[in-house]
């Protein structure tokens, strides 16, 4: 398979970012409440990805390894700032219901993950391929979370009504809903026998980190052996 | 003094950080496996989050907002929290290494904490004052606390159960969250 192809598979399905590698779950969480808003957050974040990829792959000879956290920090918070002005003046709406989960873009593992993973050692254009891929595969797990989570707390997908009103369960949409239903879909998967890395999410605090999740491990490593 | 006291309790458990607000998940679940752990980390994360809370309130209304830069918050927000740890962490090492060696492991992980930021965040979207945001950002990391070592008590008990198969794993835990959740729920009927 061609190698720029294969980033897409790896990313929507080999190692999908939510799915199967369980990082970033805090936005996948807070914003699953309708498809759109899954969808929404997916697209935005799958921008900053490719473009955090892009330019930390153009700038990996450049910068040092010693402070390389900081400096891919600064890149993406930039990316995700500009993000943030274009979304607010174009699409007013969206903004206002992602709130304050578009800043917090920053701090999602899977985009510092990936920075230090890959765009850190590949050339820029498969690092952005990467990000592409990666971006989808997040965007199909926030979709399909939050498309679910629509269809049962209110009987709608993007608005259009499926189920009649008298069949939704309206816990679905608020706060225990979001965990409800990761923990189903996850459930499912263990019955269909899909390997996922759920063990990293719920056994070791290093892995569990919201960002630059092999980072703080190396350095959590470090403290222990001191 | 009643608004302080209000920022507080609302904070911590009307919208928990956690269970309501769905920041810190990461940490939440991935150490809410041990006790001991978890209560440390919990200290950690109020101490970390009231310092931040108070430096991003002082940067942005004595810097950013007279000079205008408002759509810097994020970048300069995320750096001065992350240079914070680091120097609480330095300053921790030498002065209390006691107490390093409990909480220190732990200092790192919270950097990239979304917690940290979004409380920041939330602060000056919600025009906080300097003791406002103090309290929220306290609120916050009791709210964060009381989740934590909650939610690893009962994983404790969890452990000891026969779960289904499927639902080994993840899936129990972050069930035993979605019920937490609900109970928090109630209260939000605890209107002032």
């Amino acid at each position: 398979m061609n190698k720029y192809l294969e980033r897409l598979y790896n990313g929507i399905v080999k190692e999908n970012p939510t799915l199967i590698l369980m990082l970033g779950m805090c936005p996948t969480l807070a914003v699953s409440t309708s498809a759109v808003n899954g969808l929404g957050m997916g697209l935005s974040t799958t921008v900053v990805l490719i473009f955090s990829n892009l330019l930390i792959s153009l700038l990996r000879k450049i910068i040092p390894n010693q402070v390389r956290l900081p400096a891919y920090i600064v890149v993406v918070a930039s990316l995700v700032t500009v993000t943030e002005l274009v979304m607010h003046a174009y699409f007013a709406g969206l903004y206002t219901a992602l709130g304050i989960y578009i800043p917090l873009i920053v701090v999602n593992c899977i985009i510092l993950g990936r920075a230090e993973a890959y765009a850190s050692k590949n050339p820029p254009l498969l690092s952005a391929m990467d990000g592409v891929g990666i971006g989808l595969g997040f965007t199909i797990a926030l979709f399909i979370a939050g498309a679910l989570r629509e269809l049962l707390g209110a009987g709608t997908v993007f608005g259009l009504r499926i189920l009649p009103k008298s069949m939704s369960i309206g816990i679905f949409l608020q706060a225990p809903g979001a965990f409800l239903i990761i923990a189903f879909i996850i459930a499912i998967m263990n019955l269909k026998g899909v390997k996922t890395r759920q063990k990293q999410l719920v056994d070791s605090g290093c892995n569990g980190n919201c960002a630059a999740c092999t980072v703080s491990c190396d350095k959590q490593k470090e403290a222990e052996q001191k | 003094m009643k608004s302080i006291i209000l920022i507080i309790v609302s904070t911590a458990f009307v919208n928990n950080v956690v269970l309501n607000q769905f920041l810190g998940i990461c940490s939440f679940l991935g150490v809410s496996k041990q006790m001991k752990a978890s209560a440390s980390l919990g200290v950690a994360v109020i101490f970390v989050i009231t310092l931040a809370s108070a430096a991003a309130n002082l940067l942005y209304s004595l810097l950013l907002e007279p000079l205008g830069m408002d759509f810097m918050k994020t970048i300069v927000f995320i750096l001065v929290i992350a240079a914070l740890v680091q120097i609480v962490e330095m300053f921790l090492k030498k002065k209390s290494p006691g107490l390093y060696k409990s909480l220190g492991i732990y200092l790192p992980l919270i950097t990239t904490n979304c917690a940290v930021l979004g409380i920041a965040l939330t602060n000056v979207q919600k025009e906080f004052n300097f003791i406002e945001s103090v309290a929220a950002g306290f609120g916050t990391g009791v709210g964060y606390t009381v989740a934590i070592v909650l939610l690893a008590g009962i994983r404790s008990r969890i452990n000891e159960e026969d779960v289904p198969a499927p639902l080994r794993g993840a899936p129990i835990v972050l069930i035993s969250a979605a019920l937490m959740s609900l109970a928090f729920m109630g209260f939000s009927e605890l209107v002032f």
